[in-house]
């Protein structure tokens, strides 16, 4: 009766198997690595940029141990830290020619140490929390309040041009919060009002309401408009801040949403808070000039004259000089959209632009008197500038105008992207923010895996003494749990925290619970007098029922942590609850596989190696019955 | 090895009502310190900004204290963490100034009287945050009440649910109480800690209930009393045992896990022993008082005509 198919024990033997594999590459430990990845969306990381890395490292006279192209970095893993800081060199040298406008990130990373075919495997090693390795972490919240607030100012002023352009009189126009309030002293220039609203601005809904002799025109922002903007505002923050820490030079940096209006930033190994601080929340500024065409200047871009006074010199991107006269037209802040798009005339790319009402009033002026002559957009970051195009003005411009020509599609997104970037469409305000030193980090590691080892350990002294050769049993049923947790936290990803190690540690005493059950009744089944091999089945069926239920309620209040849990509480739920469902597996399944191998083929079993089997005397037996 | 020689049924429950006063008061107790001293929240809770700091020598909080204090800062708390060159600061936040600039003054003041100061972790929590944590965990512990209730009573009985329950939350009072009483920091780590146990000492009084059902199926002449005596005793070995086992992990934890986990091993090992205690004594006890019957466990198959304790009552000749 204590037997098991040859299927259930190709069930134990696979899963040890795919366990094994997965969980090894957490034991090859880390190697110092250079890990080089874009910085710019038009730079991207190929095959080409393998070749790039390997013909340097080359020249430079480094042999990087592995070199792979993952996803979208290049890693080169390195002996000694000392190569690795050359190599950083090296290739910093190579692939950023200047530093001011780098292409590449170029920066130094641990990578697993394990061989090649486990990589290709897809085995590898945890993913470990700050609070283990080290860095900063930030959580930001997003006044998405101030947004649409921001949104609505700018609609009012569009809708007040408006309505002088369509000479409505009469009317006056004022943000009141979130919406934008209308008066009228006629109906029918509300009702033209209402049709303007109606058919231009599609993110308000109007109601009409009647005081007296005044009628009134309240709009407000649609609830789908809303959630558009706020997610577009969020998401565009998010590009920002990529951009950014993209010049911080972090291997690994997570930038995420959390929830609706948070925004979580992590970097590993960044130490200077201060610095990292000052990136996240620097602003760009974006102006709007005119290109100074005048003979001297056209002198001064090809370098034969000075810069003539009242104008300035900048760089485009490509490296070509632009005159650009000192007058800003309009900022950033006049700004409100930009998008890539195409033309429908043309199927070229093109940059549609979208600026406030002010802004549309001086864009209209200037435009006229300078149709033909070229306008300068300049892109100010770290009080640098730099021209991100010049295009030639074609005629009268309003609020909206584009940017059309001399492009292809990633051009035309990488510019829409420069232009939004110059400011963050909401305000942030940082919430949480933490700092673990990479001391900290490791010593965090040693004390969370002594704890694992040493209680396990001493577990397993108790169990092998106690139960003998069923603790001992219990004692590899239980290693074998270990194994696959972090086989299974590494197929995951997940991201191992200090409170999931304590999780790891707590998992163990849980799962030694469900064999202590088992064997405690097999010893009951032998005192009442069963036969050994009824008594071990008698003792792993009537324990199922109890494990069952224990682990399930246990389940219960782990799922209740993961779902509100935030930080180390989800660190530690996450690894809680993988640990119960394992536990199920290798103190059952598992366990019962080995005393089945041991035990099942002996017909004539005389006795089990369960420690004591102590009986009371028959006296005390019978008063229990 | 055999711990426990138990020659007969102990009865418990004959000391139900002294062991259930113990509890009560140990409740009162504990909600009473709940409320008079409060807990001792940490700075996730509140908002705020901690800082870690590592001296090359032992460092002197006199002076640290002294330094900090000349910026200004309103309640400031300065303490050894871990060893006597680890130094922990805690600074509320304050109006006007930047978490930031709050922690660069801070470093900047220290630098200035010990250049080997080295700063080992900074945490700023915005008090928005922290109001958001405790309804979070409200919210959790409410999920796994009503969870384990609905799971109880499905599997078991609706008396042993509760009784579960109660017993249980009793637990988790009294580890709050302990935590505010010694006037012991509050973490999350903590909290997941407390949930945990909540979670894994019903496992306790699930395995009792399990025994009583079955006890309840087999010895059908067995009064509620003795069945629920006999349940206790043929499991009280295992429910040490795997007590044991599970504090020998936690209490690795406490000894090695450094001060992170000092306070989140503490409250597992409060959990534990109250765990024990709740499940054997208390949760069948109210199990008892709620008035627990052979027949809300077992369901016959058959209805049969008169006492159900009679042996004989379904025989037919």
């Amino acid at each position: 009766m204590n037997r098991y198919p040859v299927w259930k024990y190709a069930i134990i033997v696979i899963v040890l198997l795919v366990g094994l594999i997965y969980a090894l590459p957490n034991f090859f430990g880390e190697a110092p690595a250079v890990q080089v990845s874009s910085a710019k969306s038009t730079v991207k990381v190929d095959d080409s940029t393998r070749t790039r890395v390997e013909a340097a490292l080359k020249a430079g006279n480094l042999q990087p141990d592995l070199l792979t192209l993952d996803g979208s970095s290049v890693r080169a893993r390195f002996i000694t830290t000392d190569d690795q800081l050359k190599a950083r060199d090296v290739l910093q040298h190579a692939l950023v020619p200047d530093p001011s406008d780098p292409p590449y990130v170029v920066a130094l990373n641990l990578v697993s140490r394990s061989p090649h075919w486990l990589t290709a495997l897809h085995a590898f090693p945890m993913y470990l929390g700050l609070d283990l390795r080290g860095g900063v972490h930030f959580m930001l919240q997003v006044d998405m309040k101030g947004a649409l607030d921001k949104k609505a100012e700018t609609l009012a002023s569009d809708l007040r041009q408006t309505l002088r352009d369509r000479s409505i009189r009469g009317t006056s126009v004022s943000r009141n919060g979130q919406t934008v309030e209308v008066r009228f002293r006629d109906q029918p220039s509300l009702e033209a009002t209402q049709r303007i609203i109606q058919d231009q601005f599609a993110d308000l809904a109007a109601t009409a309401s009647q005081e007296g002799n005044e009628w009134r025109l309240t709009a407000s922002f649609k609830p789908e408009a809303a959630r558009r903007l706020q997610d577009a505002a969020l998401k565009q923050n998010i590009t920002t801040l990529h951009n950014r820490i993209n010049e911080l030079g972090v291997a690994e940096p997570v930038i995420q949403q959390q929830g609706v209006d948070r925004i979580v930033v992590q970097l590993p190994g960044v130490q200077d808070t201060a610095k990292a601080k000052d990136i996240l929340g620097r602003t760009a500024t974006l102006e709007l000039r005119m290109v100074d065409e005048s003979a001297e200047a056209r002198a001064a871009e090809t370098g034969s004259g000075p810069v003539p006074f009242g104008s300035e010199k900048f760089q485009e991107r490509d490296g070509r000089p632009v005159i650009v006269k000192k007058q800003v037209i309009i900022t950033g802040e006049n700004l409100s959209d930009a998008q890539p798009g195409f033309d429908q005339q043309t199927q070229q790319p093109k940059v549609d632009l979208t600026v406030d009402a002010k802004g549309g009033r001086i864009m209209r002026d200037i435009s006229r008197d300078n149709i033909g002559k070229r306008m300068a957009i300049l892109l100010f970051e770290k009080g640098k500038g730099e021209v991100l195009t010049a295009p030639a003005i074609r005629g009268e411009l309003g609020t909206r105008f584009q940017i059309s020509g001399s492009m292809n599609v990633v051009e035309a997104n990488d510019l829409a992207l420069l232009l939004r970037a110059g400011s963050l469409a909401a305000p942030m305000e940082i919430i949480e923010e933490s700092t673990i030193g990479p001391s900290l980090g490791a010593d965090n590691i040693e004390k969370g895996f002594k704890s694992v080892a040493y209680g396990f350990l001493a577990i397993m002294i108790f169990m092998c003494a106690y139960y003998a050769l069923f603790g001992l049993f219990s004692s590899i049923a239980l290693a074998v749990n270990l194994l696959l947790l972090v086989a299974i936290l590494s197929m995951l990803q997940a991201t191992l925290t200090l409170p999931g190690i304590a999780a790891m540690a707590l998992a163990i005493g849980v799962a030694i619970d469900s064999n202590v059950l088992i064997n405690e009744r097999v010893r009951e089944e032998l005192r009442n007098g069963a036969s050994p091999q009824a008594a071990i089945h008698a003792g792993y069926d009537r324990a199922w029922n109890t494990i069952l239920d224990s682990n399930v309620t246990t389940l219960i209040a782990g799922i209740a942590l993961l779902a509100f849990g935030s930080g180390p509480v989800r660190g530690f739920a996450v690894v809680h609850c993988i640990g119960i469902v394992t536990s199920m597996f290798s103190a059952v399944f598992f366990s019962r596989g080995l005393v089945n191998f041991w035990y099942g083929r002996k017909k004539k079993l005389k006795g089990v190696s369960i420690g004591t089997v102590w009986r009371p005397d028959t006296a005390a037996v019978a008063d229990n019955k | 090895m055999e711990f426990f020689r138990i020659h007969r049924t102990i009865p418990f429950m004959r000391h139900a009502l002294v062991l259930n006063a113990i509890s009560v008061i140990t409740f009162l107790l504990a909600v009473f310190f709940l409320f008079s001293r409060g807990l001792h929240l940490s700075v996730e809770f509140t908002g705020g900004t901690v800082m870690e700091v590592a001296y090359q020598q032992t460092a002197d909080l006199g002076k640290v204290r002294e330094a900090i204090g000349k910026l200004g800062f309103q309640d400031v708390q300065v303490q050894n963490f871990g060893t006597s060159r680890d130094v922990m600061i805690r600074l509320p936040a304050a109006k006007g100034v930047s978490s930031a600039q709050q922690s660069a003054q801070v470093i900047d003041a220290l630098k200035a009287t010990d250049p080997s100061v080295q700063l080992r972790r900074n945490e700023f929590v915005g008090p928005q945050v922290g109001d958001e944590l405790t309804t979070n965990g409200l919210k959790a512990l409410g999920m796994v009440v009503v969870g384990i209730m609905v799971y109880l009573a499905f599997r078991f009985e609706w008396k042993f649910a509760l009784a579960t329950v109660l017993a249980n939350l009793h637990d988790v009072v009294i580890i709050l109480g302990f935590f505010a009483f010694f006037q012991w920091e509050f973490s999350l780590a903590v909290l997941a800690a407390v949930l945990a146990v909540l979670g894994y000492s019903v496992n306790e009084s699930v395995v009792i209930f399990d025994r009583i059902r079955e006890n309840f199926r087999r010895y059908r002449k067995m009064s509620t009393v003795e069945i629920i005596d006999n349940a206790i005793t043929s499991t009280i070995s295992r429910t040490i045992i795997t007590h044991g086992s599970t504090q020998l992990v936690v209490l690795s934890m406490f000894f090695f896990g450094g001060p992170t986990l000092h306070y989140f091993a503490l409250a597992l090992t409060i959990g534990i022993c109250f765990g024990i205690y709740s499940s054997a004594f208390v949760a069948a006890a109210i199990a008892m008082w709620l008035g627990v019957k052979r027949e809300d466990l077992v369901k016959n198959p058959a209805k049969r005509d008169g006492d159900p304790d009679d042996p004989n009552a379904g025989a037919v000749v």
